[in-house]
């Protein structure tokens, strides 16, 4: 799950990060209300759950309030990327001396958590990868140990290599954020930049974090953080119903059990010529309560002219599977045609029953793309 | 032979008297699989199906029965606590099925299970079928056959997918293998193709990727340089879009990278056919196989 940079900086605050102050506003009246509370001059901030906020104009320096006005007025209602900006972040506004980037995420290779920084803080750190990589410093942690007082320092005296006293602020930016990272169950946790001011106190002065989806059992808390704006409708009823659902922009309408091969069918819609309108697992289970969730979902996009059913059976028998698509199609009221490709054990039984019903049954996932594609128009 | 499976493979099974663990763990019995006793802590005395005695941990069962093999049907919440266990009462060899493992509790559990030795495949996974010689999982028994053919997947249905496609084709199996979707996991592609290329038995192999990490380039290097015998890789999630996770934890396009454009350029520059189908895999390998 993502969240926004405000919500990110509470998580950091909590764990002792230097977070300057800020609150949320969600118009006008309520950031130039929070300029005055905070004094001049501000940032004004659209809280967005993308990046590219600055380039698009969505962060902007106020030294006046009639700054504050007129830019909160251009930055609400902004659309960023699709994303429409619904609320402002107003905070102090700092003076930079200098700017660190610290990131720390989860390296599959190494299976560890991955300290990275670099002294090109304030820029998009995946240019920097790919144009100098020379210039990110990378330590990966002991989840054993966490990060040690010497790696922290070690890292914050290569960012700093002629300030000890910056160099420690950096570092124990750098344990913090570890803590925050491992107690918030985070998979990714980002501070760019981290900056110092002219006289040298270190401020956390952006904030990003993603949580780790399969650790929300352990934060109920975390629940609230969600931005329900920002979700998709068809997105958000299909997380309520436990399904894995990806909108997309086609016509053919995609219900598949297995992320992998849900992908691979996606893939094949496009190689013949359409276009996937959604991924979704419906996952081992073919009760008919399920699927209709997962039809209702699809089938409120009005884009969708044909619906294609890929199911490999495995365990699972096939004129089960039928038996349950036909239960749940027969309960809706369905104007699309929907092909149905069925394979495993009593595959045969499977199609047979679907041929008594208006189900287009096909044999392979091939034929099943190629006749949904064709219905699709 | 097979990998990381033989004869020997005793299981127990974590997990039995729930639902899922106790419909799989008939399935490989029924296979013929050595499931010699289950785990659950509470329930230790009972009988499973009048066959299997249940423990209410994994030392006794071990201790009881020789049991060198884990099968973990444990909810999310538990599996890292259960993987420990295993590798903690002597398990060399631990499948993990649970799909929805926090993340930082795996990489937790890494350091714990090499300090004792055992080998982890998955979380989120099918875990592993050597036809005639065991099935520790989930993989439909139906589907395969004995056979020269390794396969290695991060998928699982798309898994079933293949080995169908290659039992349809007279091509039988030596080992399929399903490492999970998960961003950590135990058994990587890489240890997998380590292990099919010294595997005697196995002639040639599959891999099936995905979008998300760099798993699939790291494979094709270590390919390029080590293995001889025949490979062909497929992988899925050209039609992802960026940021987005699909189904799989680890199935994503992040920054720009771990996209199937990127991984399909480096297999192919290692010499690695990628099939642009599912169903052009057997036909792939069968072109650069000479038997």
């Amino acid at each position: 799950m993502n969240i926004h940079e405000y919500q990110a900086k509470e998580i950091f605050r909590s764990f002792g990060l230097p977070v300057p102050g800020g609150k949320v506003a969600t118009s006008v009246e309520e950031a130039v209300a929070l300029a005055g509370e905070q004094g001049l001059p501000v940032m004004v901030k659209s809280q967005v759950l993308t990046g590219g906020r600055g380039k698009a104009g969505g962060v902007k320096f106020c030294a006046t309030m009639e700054d504050v006005k007129e830019n909160a007025e251009k930055i609400l209602g902004l659309d960023i990327k699709g994303h429409i900006v619904r609320k402002v972040l107003v905070t102090p506004a700092v003076d930079i001396a200098s700017e660190y980037y610290i990131g720390m995420l989860i390296d599959r290779n190494s299976k560890r958590v991955l300290l990275m920084a670099s002294a090109e803080g304030g820029v998009e750190i995946e240019q920097v990868a790919k144009d100098t990589p020379e210039l990110i410093f990378k330590q990966t942690i002991d989840p054993r140990y966490g990060l040690l007082d010497h790696e922290a320092l070690g890292m914050g005296m290569r960012l700093c290599p002629d300030d000890i006293r910056k160099a420690r602020q950096l570092a124990a930016a750098m344990q913090k954020l570890y803590k925050a990272f491992v107690e918030s169950d985070a998979s990714l946790a980002e501070i760019n930049p981290f900056i110092f001011t002219p006289d040298g106190t270190g401020h956390a002065i952006d904030a990003k974090v993603n949580l780790d989806d399969n650790a929300m059992f352990r934060h109920p808390g975390y629940e609230e953080l969600r931005d329900l704006d920002e979700e998709n409708p068809a997105e958000r009823r299909a997380r309520e119903a436990k399904l894995s659902f990806v909108k997309l922009e086609g016509n053919v309408g995609c219900l598949v059990n297995g992320a992998g091969l849900a992908m691979a069918t996606m893939d094949l819609v496009k190689y013949y010529g359409g276009q996937p309108a959604n991924f979704l697992d419906i996952g081992g289970s073919s009760n008919p309560e399920k699927v209709v969730n997962a039809l209702e979902i699809i089938l409120s996009d009005p884009e969708v002219k044909a619906i294609l059913f890929n199911i490999f059976g495995g365990i699972t028998r096939c004129d089960d599977v039928a038996k349950g698509i036909i239960a749940a199609t027969g309960s809706m009221d369905i104007n699309v045609p929907i092909v149905v490709r069925l394979t495993g054990t009593n595959e045969e039984e499977g199609r047979a029953l679907l041929a008594e019903t208006d189900l287009v049954p096909a044999a392979t996932m091939d034929e099943a793309v190629q006749k949904a594609i064709e219905l699709a128009g | 032979m097979a990998i990381f499976v033989d004869e020997n493979t005793r299981v127990v099974v974590q997990g039995i008297t729930g639902r899922d663990g106790g419909f799989h763990a008939r399935e490989m019995m029924a296979y013929g699989t050595q499931v010699v006793a289950g785990v659950t802590p509470g329930r230790g005395g009972q009988v499973f199906d009048d066959k299997v005695p249940v423990y209410d941990t994994v030392a006794e069962a071990v201790r009881e029965h020789d049991a060198n093999t884990s099968v973990i049907f444990v909810p999310p919440f538990g599996a890292a606590g259960a993987i420990c266990e295993a590798a903690d009462a002597g398990c060399k060899l631990i499948v993990c099925i649970t799909e929805g493992v926090p993340t930082l509790d795996m990489v937790k559990v890494m350091p714990y299970i090499q300090e004792r030795g055992a080998r982890l495949i998955g979380p989120n996974c099918p875990g592993l079928l050597a036809p005639g010689i065991a099935k520790l999982g989930i993989l439909p028994t139906s589907i395969v056959k004995e056979g020269p053919v390794g396969l290695v997947s991060r998928s699982g249905t798309l898994t079933y997918e293949v080995v169908y496609q290659l039992t349809a084709a007279g091509l039988g199996q030596t080992t399929c293998l399903g490492i999970g979707g998960d961003p950590v996991i135990g058994t990587t592609f890489m240890d997998a193709i380590m292990a099919f290329n010294e595997d005697p038995r196995t002639e040639a192999f599959v891999m099936i990727g995905e979008i998300g990490g760099d798993a699939e380039e790291k494979a094709a290097a270590y390919i390029k340089e080590h293995v001889k015998k025949p490979v062909v890789s497929f992988i899925a999630g050209q039609t992802a879009p960026p940021g987005k996770r699909m189904g799989h934890a680890g199935a994503i396009v992040s920054g720009g990278s771990g996209t199937a454009a990127e991984k399909k350029k480096a297999l192919e520059a290692a010499g690695i056919p990628v099939a642009d189908r599912p169903m052009d895999i057997v036909p792939r390998l069968q072109e650069i196989w000479k038997r």
